[in-house]
């Protein structure tokens, strides 16, 4: 279990400080894929580097299993960060050593004998599928199989946690979705920790269970990707999950009144609500826009519909809504 | 000056001096500069890592003053012209060597002189190693001193020997200086034949050799420097 508790980083630059996180709180379990969103310049990077101290904080704690890693030395901070591996939106790998020598690497620094390295070096290649790439250059792999040689590297020491830093980020949807079936893959079979640091919304879609929503530095929202798809509370939930919601809202007439309809789950979104609504209860209703998901094997839909300018209506097709199971209204206020 | 360049007696005369002294005198040459390059990276290259490692934002920090005073001294070597500094260090080498003058004694003043250039160079070729990929070994638990010699000096092999390749041929054209001094090589008979003795002849052909040495350095170099660099072999 990883606990972050009021950790807060600033930086000092010329005119004065930046705080790059103030009080940040979270709580990551063994086994999860917790992702940790944010726009560029949220303070994600900061946090995850303030995991394995590669940034010290300047406030607050992170307990590993209940080890506070802002107390232990230089020597066994080196140690434990064979225990909480990372890998990085550049790859970086040692580009004048072959892909082999480069998951060596890590265990080179631990001390392992070579030929025992290698052996383990051999077995992570087939793990992330390239087997035939031991002695390859970097150079001669596409951004996709260099990734793959990053993830083999970093889990050559046998960790318990996985830090990942926009690892998909520089890379192709397709590349994108096949690295994440990896980590997934690994996350189930290694029973490793996955902390996924992303500003894709896709990214968490695809394999987190649970979610942190970093904005300007603080947890702005937390918990199941699930939940916090349904029915993000914060704006800056709403501006990833929406994220073309405010645009449109903008746009929209004055006296126009608008809803979130939010499906959650398959029963809802297979039965044709809008139409039945409006042959029951003879309200018109125009659809903004409109989207849906599958998340864990669950499909989400969301769905901005506007009603014609009489607040009485409006009211009475909220309620309307509000009845079917499993479905989410809110009003929508201009500017969210 | 040069009327008489091509007469026949003054060819058969250089023809006559080439065959007697060039071969030693080139010998010579490539072996003070082999051995004064080899000295200057002994004593330039840990310089230079210290440079980069021991900077406020490199692995292993070192105390300002520290590395304040380093970069003076190694300002202050580097502005001393090689001419001044032969004479300067004549104790120095009298020390190592037993004496001031003569072909081994010039290699003295020539890693003096070198050292600090080789600093310089080996400090910006360890620049150009990736940050995020030191971060990344920092990520593994790597200490500095593992950061330093399996990762910075291996990534920046190439540019070390491009960086090489400069200070050797640099070294070259200073160990035709050290002529002045009694050092010997294809220096001293460019001044004695050509500046002393008037035989210009002798002097061009000393040149043009000078021209061939730095040649056949810089491009094995440039070649080593290609082939070593795993980052250039295409998918």
């Amino acid at each position: 279990m990883i606990e972050i508790k009021n950790l807060c980083k600033s930086f000092s630059v010329e005119d004065g400080t930046v705080e790059a996180l103030k009080n940040v709180n979270l709580t990551i379990e063994d086994g999860d894929i917790y992702g940790i969103i944010g726009m560029s310049g949220a303070g994600k990077s900061t946090l995850v580097r303030c995991i394995n101290m590669l940034e010290r904080p300047t406030e607050g704690d992170v307990l590993i299993n209940g080890q506070s890693m802002t107390e232990l030395s230089q020597k066994e901070l080196r140690a434990i960060r064979r225990n909480i591996t990372m890998i990085f939106q550049g790859f970086n790998l040692l580009m004048q050593r072959t892909c082999l020598k480069n998951i060596c690497f890590p265990l080179e620094l631990a001390g392992v004998k070579k030929a025992e390295a290698k052996k383990r070096a051999l077995e992570l290649l087939e793990i992330v599928g390239l087997p035939d790439k031991a002695n390859a250059y970097p150079a001669q792999l596409s951004g996709g199989q260099q990734q793959r040689i990053a993830i083999a590297r970093a889990l050559a020491t046998n960790p318990k946690v996985l830090l990942c830093d926009e690892a998909t980020s520089a890379l192709d949807p397709k590349t994108t979705h096949s690295i994440l079936e990896l980590i997934r893959e690994i996350n189930k079979k290694l029973g490793i920790t996955v902390i996924v640091i992303t500003h894709q919304m896709s990214v968490v879609e695809e394999i987190c269970n649970r979610v942190a929503i970093l904005d300007n530095g603080e947890v702005a929202e937390q918990g199941e990707v699930s939940e916090i798809f349904s029915n993000p509370k914060s704006s800056a939930a709403k501006r990833l999950v929406f994220p073309d919601g405010s645009d449109m809202i903008a746009d929209k007439d004055e006296n126009q009144l608008c809803m979130r309809v939010v499906f959650n789950g398959a029963e809802a979104a297979g039965s044709p609500l809008i139409a039945k609504m409006a042959i029951e209860k003879q309200i018109e209703t125009n659809i903004l826009a409109a989207s849906t998901k599958t998340i864990g094997g669950k499909v989400y839909g969301n769905m901005m519909l506007s009603v014609a300018s009489d607040r009485e209506q409006f009211e009475t097709a909220m309620d309307y809504l509000r009845s079917v199971p499993d479905v989410i209204v809110e009003e929508v206020a201009k500017n969210v | 000056m040069f009327e008489n360049l091509f007469s026949s007696e003054e060819f058969i005369e250089a023809v006559e001096i080439l065959k007697t002294e060039f071969l030693l005198a080139t010998w010579e040459t490539i072996y003070v500069t082999i051995l004064a390059t080899a000295f200057a990276i002994i004593i330039g290259l840990p310089l230079g890592v210290l440079l980069v490692a021991g900077d406020k934002n490199g692995v292993l920090p070192l105390p300002k003053g520290f590395m304040n005073g380093l970069g003076v001294v190694i300002n202050l070597l580097r502005s001393i012209p090689f001419l001044i500094l032969m004479i300067m260090v004549f104790p120095l080498t009298r020390l190592l060597v037993g004496t001031a003058v003569g072909t081994v004694a010039s290699i003295v003043p020539l890693v003096i002189a070198a050292f600090p250039f080789v600093a310089r160079l080996a400090e910006s070729s360890l620049r150009e190693v990736n940050p995020n990929i030191i971060e990344a070994a920092q990520s593994m638990g790597a200490s500095p001193f593992q950061i330093i010699v399996k990762v910075m000096l291996p990534e920046s092999v190439p540019s070390l020997i491009s960086n090489a390749t400069i200070a050797i041929t640099t070294i070259l054209g200073y160990s035709a200086m050290s002529g002045i001094i009694g050092g010997g090589g294809l220096g001293k008979i460019a001044i004695n034949y050509g500046y002393y003795r008037y035989k210009y002849l002798v002097m061009v052909a000393a040149v043009i050799l000078l021209i061939l040495l730095v040649q056949i350095f810089q491009s094995a170099g440039t070649r080593l420097a290609v082939r070593s660099d795993k980052r250039l072999r295409g998918k």
